[in-house]
């Protein structure tokens, strides 16, 4: 155990990510990285977990990693092939919900977990228009455990987000429940620096964890915004293990990782 | 909806007929998968514009209405086309340019939305959205709203539970019904009186079809009934939905149809290229969609080769093992 691995930012985002998952968790993935740290997890920590989509497949097989969630590729061996608001569904079922874990990406964060993944600059004359909620704020909403996926940058995690898409603790403290949601959203942000987690009282992103060779002050330098950095450790570097497992199982031909 | 049993006609007498300009339309698919192609191909060569679109997530044919300016009011919640094109290019320079209206809304509320219609309600239910802007921000205007009467005053109200807190909830999001003029969806098989039978997910077509006043179904086959009513619990749209069954193998080229065929990636990154340029994407057009008469002369100029790369394996129901870019 730890010695000393070499690994890319994205191979240690990845496994940072797939420890977060749990055996028997129902995760929720979009393609891409969090396609890949949903398998990673299925391959080294959580045997029995089950990957979904928004699109309505449910425990693919996934032989080749799926380009989008309309790919395809997802819909072969799946236990189901439903629709979309079957797949939404699953996320507020009163029985099945509580399991699910989601991965998330956005370009923006705030310091209460809200993400944007709509637009930069005022809504009615954007600098920058992006792909918009798809069911990001649908996720956001529903599911108890969200991971987001982020690359540490100051434009990134800022003060103020151009537009709310996605909601986290809003403004903090009771203000989720009280607009209405029920306990959820970003519940960890995994970047290419280090993990924060958020304060159960204050609804306000701490350091959890910062990578090998990382500091706590670099991360607080890729901000916008300061966060609590008092409770941080290091992280557990990747082992042999987990970057075998993840190189040789879930990306053999590399078509994610470089 | 019409009662005689034949109802086919050919691609392009069906647009003409149901899609007329200032018409509210709502498409079927998924991002880069089972979009009605051949469909959208005709609407552009027939120059029809000023179209109010629903979609929930899509890509290829939302980017090819809007970059041939089609589109002038855009109620959606997610505008990707894949690797190729992460948010649709031509989609996101409109919205820059000020060239289309567009109201954001989520992946669920616009499913639900479209399920609504579907079902005859003025709206349904949902906890998604709160204090999230997509509840607060319009993007069409009140007056907008007053003068359509296709469209709800309202982008989205909250409500109180009137169960008081029955179900764990005070208060909820109502999203307002869709009931677009006409609805385009394509389809593995259908017969020749409307009935579909869609493989692989569904996505919101069931809903968008059943919300709609008209529906043109395009079909990879055209089956007998018997072939159909063989096995009912594969068919997921009864004919009285439908309006018109038109026969194009390929409708769904360059998106994926499953068990058919893949999607071409490397068709998608060259319109993502030419996208990202007003000249190239004039030319991309002219040569592939005004270029041609129809859909078979478009399969025709993109080859058998291309065509038979992305035909899908039977087990699987995609093309194992092809290049991907």
């Amino acid at each position: 155990m730890a010695s000393k691995e070499s690994y890319t930012p994205r191979e240690i985002m990845t496994i940072m990510a797939a420890r977060e998952i749990n055996d028997g968790d129902i995760v929720f993935s979009g393609t891409g990285i969090s396609m890949l740290a949903a398998t990673a997890a299925k391959n080294i920590n959580a045997p029995n977990s089950v990957i979904f989509f928004e699109t309505g497949a449910m425990d693919s097989l996934l032989e080749e990693l799926p380009f989008a969630v309309a790919d395809p590729r997802i819909m072969y061996w799946a236990a189901a092939n439903a629709r979309l608001t079957d797949a939404f569904a699953t996320m507020q079922n009163r029985i099945t919900g509580d399991r699910v874990i989601a991965i998330l990406g956005a370009a923006q964060i705030d310091i209460y977990g809200n993400l944007n993944t709509t637009c930069i600059g005022d809504y009615d004359s954007p600098k920058v228009r992006f792909s918009g909620s798809g069911g990001g704020c649908d996720v956001a909403s529903f599911v108890p455990r969200c991971i987001a996926f982020m690359q540490h940058e100051k434009r990134k995690f800022v003060r103020k987000l151009d537009y709310l898409t996605s909601p986290g603790q809003l403004c903090g403290q009771n203000s989720r429940e009280d607009a209405g949601l029920r306990p959820g959203g970003v519940s960890v942000v995994v970047t290419n620096l280090g993990i924060m987690r958020f304060d159960q009282e204050s609804g306000e992103m701490y350091l959890d964890k910062f990578y090998p060779g990382i500091t706590p002050q670099k991360i607080l330098e890729n901000m916008e915004f300061e966060i609590n950095i008092k409770k941080a450790v290091p992280a557990d570097p990747p082992t042999k293990k987990e970057l075998q497992i993840l190189r040789d199982v879930c990306d053999p031909q590399r078509l994610i990782l470089d | 909806m019409k009662k005689t049993s034949d109802k086919v006609m050919p691609l392009t007498a069906a647009i003409e007929k149901y899609v007329h300009p200032g018409a509210h339309i709502s498409i079927g698919g998924f991002t880069l998968n089972r979009n009605p192609m051949a469909a959208i191909y005709e609407i552009i060569r027939k120059k029809i514009d000023n179209l109010h679109l629903y979609v929930h997530s899509n890509g290829t044919g939302l980017d090819e209405l809007i970059g041939a300016n089609a589109v002038s009011k855009l109620e959606i919640a997610y505008g990707g086309n894949g690797k190729a094109a992460p948010t649709c290019i031509r989609f996101a320079q409109a919205v820059l340019k000020k060239e289309i209206l567009i109201e954001d809304y989520s992946n669920y509320m616009m499913s639900l939305r479209f399920m609504a219609g579907a079902m005859g309600v003025p709206f349904l239910p949902t906890l998604s959205g709160f204090g999230s802007q997509i509840l607060t921000t319009w993007g069409f205007s009140r007056k907008m709203r007053k003068n359509d009467p296709r469209l709800a005053n309202e982008k989205l109200a909250v409500l109180d539970n009137p169960f008081g807190d029955f179900g764990g909830a005070g208060k909820v999001v109502v999203v307002p019904a869709i009931n677009p003029d006409i609805t385009i969806i394509h389809v593995q098989k259908a017969d020749a009186m409307g009935t579909c039978s869609i493989k692989g997910l569904t996505f919101a077509d069931i809903e968008q079809a059943k919300a709609s006043r008209h529906v043109i179904v395009t079909c990879e086959e055209l089956v007998q009934k018997e072939d159909l009513r063989h096995n009912p619990d594969l068919n997921q749209i009864p004919f009285i939905h439908i309006s018109c069954v038109c026969h194009v193998p390929f409708g769904g080229y360059p998106t994926a149809v499953y068990g058919y065929y893949d999607y071409d990636s490397s068709y998608l990154r060259m319109f993502a290229n030419a996208a990202k340029d007003d000249k190239k994407f004039k030319a991309y057009q002219d040569e592939y969609i005004f270029g041609v008469k129809d859909h078979g002369q478009f399969l025709e100029k993109v080859g058998q080769d291309r065509l038979s790369a992305i035909k899908a394996d039977p087990k699987t129901g995609y093309a194992v093992n092809m290049k991907r870019s």
